[in-house]
């Protein structure tokens, strides 16, 4: 093994965190490498206006994703059961190579509810104890959204979000969304234009009451350029987004917003084709001392660095961990240790409209967050008393695509093939929409993470095993959401109505959202976290875990802007606080 | 500069471009933006011609099938017409048929729960040629003893019906899993961009009204609720451009 030069920052993974914090520390005048074990990706020769439109190569065959031969996860609902290996992406799309999943996502960036954040104590207040579902493992996240706040506003502003501001420092604004927590400011770009779909959603909503509002993106709706000098173009509503790299540099993403200034940073380097297999540790186990990876001929390389910052992808930042013996394995039968625990995921929902010829959705001139959104029923926004459930989920009208391999739906009982399938087919494309709910899931007791007794990657590690299921409080939540969705659905004048609440047992086949968290999970206690708010590990004080591995549970709402906002928190402590008393704890335990 | 670009290329050809990147890319280290010019990865385009996967036996069986899953019919041109068979072909000879990017690692569990998804240590390429054998002498069985391909619209959509329905399952010839195999490379190839054989001259577009890869769809977002009347776009273009200027169209 070859030992290479010190650095004072080392970087694992080149995503959204790994960009903004190496940015951020090379700004310091730290000098930082970034390790990414994918390949190096840009705007212009992978994303390419004549390549990038391809739904097969991108949408079906997953070229950005991690690619499974490479690494995967085994997967089961329940701990009496045998984890297989999810073989082919399914259920969450994991990215790969650089800009991470900041490539290929949609660009919905929201805020948490304030009271998201101290969820446990804030239900505790309201509802009492018993509101808690059986086996929960709730708990407050050790920071607070008015502590986040400006961070929030630090990622908006370098992503360029586009969107109506509900709530201006306590003054509510007409357009917006009235339940949002205060921000400083109004959104960097105003809002996208909205698609018939949105019209009506927007009409038949505000007459049911609810206050509807655009969904906050990071498809630009003007061109913008942010504190870094980096300049986004007006998206074009192409309809090739998610899953997709964006030609026309209208996507926040890391290409489109740091790395073109990070990489030319004197302090910076990136190395691609890296994969990092373990975090070194000191003799005393007390420090990190930094990291050993392995190239793409197989040699294998040892880089010291002062500063660890785990910035990898949610599920590959909690192997890691447990790779290199950094914190207590959670062990499901005590409930003892932290790593791995409150694995969670979202529980969405879904009301299909099959609409008259006199409506014409044209979905494919879509972004992917273009959409109108509704908070009624999200979070703690609406009375949970006698409702036996914590949580909630957003409801949203969106046109974010019509690709023609997946987007064809018909009514129920349409047959799959033949001249009946096709006609269906032809006469339903254009004259349906649909109304979605993205809804929180809790933590529990048996929804976790640890290292699988069987599988192996190509490495010879243990693969990463999931157990997870959706349970009775997720179920509970999305069918009474749901329940809200149908007369929006009726009232935009839908003939036919298909409501799909979400329901367990989960599978790994159907996409249903690539926002897994948990697993390294942030707090104020480390016999219940793995991190401080500061996402600074408990008892490796030079080691940070960035990304949504740090959320205790997850909210109704994408996490990108709550993974943003987190990372800008942690940069402002370690070279604010850490950096002036290197190798301490910023919060005592 | 210009070796790196190669290495790179040379790679991306190996694997058309699809997965396979593991263990075979250089780790190179990058400081400031390495951007070569006009590098793009574009796919390798599917031409006609000969079978590069099927058998021509089993290329019409598969013919016949893609052509009653999608048959001819006053709305548009049938599955084999619209190249679904040479998209099928082209993909079971590439990456994608030997299920390249795919965790394809044992131990192989004989009892997977409904929700783990993907558990065959076949490759795709081995469950056509052995699903393909298996429908043969299913057919020769049921049908008196004749091949897929000469049996009748009628006789192949009773025996899809049945490979639908779980109802042509035995221990040789699992007739489910072969359906929802052929059935979703079969939807694949009718409306993927035409540059992967299937789909021709996007009659699976024109169908649905899909306008492609146009890219940009300001004018659409400005006029909400119109139909749109322009004809689809694909990364290879429009057929209407491959002809002789006398009879071209100006570029819609």
């Amino acid at each position: 093994m070859r030992r290479l030069p010190r650095k004072d920052a080392v970087i694992i993974g080149l995503g959204w965190t790994g960009a903004i914090m190496g940015y951020e520390l090379c700004q310091a005048g730290l000098q930082v490498v970034a390790l990414e074990r994918g390949p190096w990706r840009d705007t212009a020769s992978d994303f390419n206006i004549g390549t990038a439109p391809d739904e097969l190569r991108y949408g079906i065959r997953g070229e950005l994703f991690v690619n499974n031969s490479q690494d995967t996860v085994t997967a089961r609902n329940t701990l009496d059961q045998v984890a297989l290996p999810i073989r082919k992406w399914g259920s969450f799309l994991p990215g790969n190579g650089v800009g991470g999943a900041g490539v290929h996502w949609n660009g919905h960036t929201w805020r948490f509810l304030p009271s998201d954040f101290n969820i446990r104590s804030h239900y505790l207040e309201r509802y009492g104890e018993g509101i808690f579902p059986e086996n929960h493992m709730i708990q407050d996240w050790g920071v607070s959204y008015d502590e986040l706040e400006p961070y929030y506003d630090k990622f908006e502003y370098l992503a360029g979000i586009s969107g109506q501001a509900g709530n201006i420092k306590g003054q509510i604004q007409p357009g917006g969304n009235p339940f949002e927590g205060w921000r400083s400011r109004a959104y960097p770009t105003p809002p996208l234009k909205g698609q018939h779909a949105q019209d009506i959603f927007t009409k038949a909503a505000t007459e049911l009451g609810f206050k509807p509002f655009p969904l906050p993106s990071a498809n630009m709706s003007q061109a913008y350029t942010n504190p870094l000098g980096v300049t986004l173009a007006p998206c074009s509503y192409c309809g090739f987004c998610e899953r997709f790299g964006c030609a026309n540099y209208s996507k926040s993403s890391p290409q489109t917003t740091i790395l073109p200034v990070l990489m030319r940073h004197p302090g910076f380097e990136a190395r691609v084709q890296c994969e990092v297999v373990r975090v070194l540790k000191s003799a005393d186990g007390k420090t990190a001392t930094g990291v050993v990876y392995v190239d793409a001929q197989g040699e294998e390389y040892e880089q010291p660095a002062d500063l660890v910052i785990m910035a990898a992808y949610q599920l590959w930042n909690v192997r890691l961990m447990l790779y290199s013996g950094i914190g207590k394995p959670y062990d499901p039968s005590s409930g003892e240790g932290v790593v791995g625990k409150n694995y969670a995921y979202q529980a969405n929902s879904a009301v299909n409209g099959f609409f008259d010829n006199t409506h014409a959705f044209n979905h494919w001139a879509g972004a992917g967050s273009l959409g109108t959104t509704a908070d009624e029923y999200n979070g703690d926004n609406f009375d949970h008393g006698g409702l036996n459930f914590v949580g909630g989920a957003n409801i949203n009208c969106t046109s974010f695509h019509a690709r023609a391999i997946s987007a064809r739906p018909v009514p129920p009982g349409t047959p799959r093939w033949g001249s009946a399938w096709k006609k269906a087919t032809r006469d339903n494309y254009n004259i349906t929409a649909n109304v979605g709910s993205q809804g929180s899931v809790m933590s529990f007791r048996d929804n976790y993470l640890d290292l699988d007794p069987t599988y192996k990657d190509r490495l010879g590690r243990p693969l990463l095993r999931m157990t997870f299921d959706f349970k009775p409080n997720e179920e509970r939540m999305s069918a009474y959401v749901t329940e809200k969705m149908v007369p929006i659905m009726r009232a935009m004048g839908a003939k036919q109505i298909v409501a799909t609440p979400k329901k367990g047992p989960w599978n790994v086949v159907p996409y249903q959202t690539t926002h897994n968290t948990g697993g390294a999970v942030m707090g104020d206690n480390p016999r219940t976290s793995a991190i401080n708010k500061y996402l600074q590990v408990w008892d490796m004080p030079n080691v940070f875990v960035l990304g949504a591995s740090a959320f205790p549970q997850n909210a109704g709402y994408n996490p990108t802007g709550t993974v943003g906002a987190l990372t800008y928190h942690a940069a402002d402590a370690i070279i604010n606080q850490y950096l002036k008393n290197p190798g301490q704890p910023l919060v005592q335990a | 500069m210009s070796d790196e670009r190669l290495s790179r290329r040379t790679l991306l050809s190996a694997t058309t471009a699809l997965f396979g990147l593991v263990g075979t890319a250089d780790a190179r280290t990058v400081t400031g933006l390495p951007y070569l010019g006009n590098e793009v990865y574009p796919p390798t385009q599917a031409r006609p011609g000969p079978w590069l996967f099927f058998t021509a036996d089993e290329a019409a069986a598969v013919e016949a099938i893609v052509d009653r899953l999608i048959p001819p019919d006053d709305l548009s041109p049938g599955g084999k017409d619209s190249g679904c068979a040479i998209f099928i072909d082209r993909q079971l000879a590439g990456p994608y048929g030997r299920n390249e990017g795919m965790y394809m690692q044992g131990p192989w569990s004989t009892s997977p729960l409904p929700t783990q998804g993907y558990q065959n240590q076949l490759n795709f390429a081995e469950q056509y040629r052995r699903g393909l054998a298996g429908l043969a002498a299913h057919v020769a069985r049921n049908f008196g003893n004749r091949k897929v391909q000469q049996l009748s619209a009628e006789e192949l959509d009773r025996l899809i019906t049945s490979m639908e329905k779980r109802e042509a399952n035995t221990p040789e010839f699992n007739g489910s899993n072969f359906f929802e195999l052929i059935y979703n490379n079969t939807m694949e190839g009718f409306f993927a961009d035409p540059i992967y054989g299937g789909n021709k001259d996007m009659v699976g577009w024109r169908l649905i009204g899909f306008p492609g890869t146009r890219y940009d769809y300001r004018d659409v977002i400005a006029q909400p609720n119109r139909r749109y009347t322009l004809p689809p776009v694909s990364l290879i273009g429009r057929p209407e451009w491959d002809r002789p200027a006398a009879s071209q169209g100006a570029r819609g």
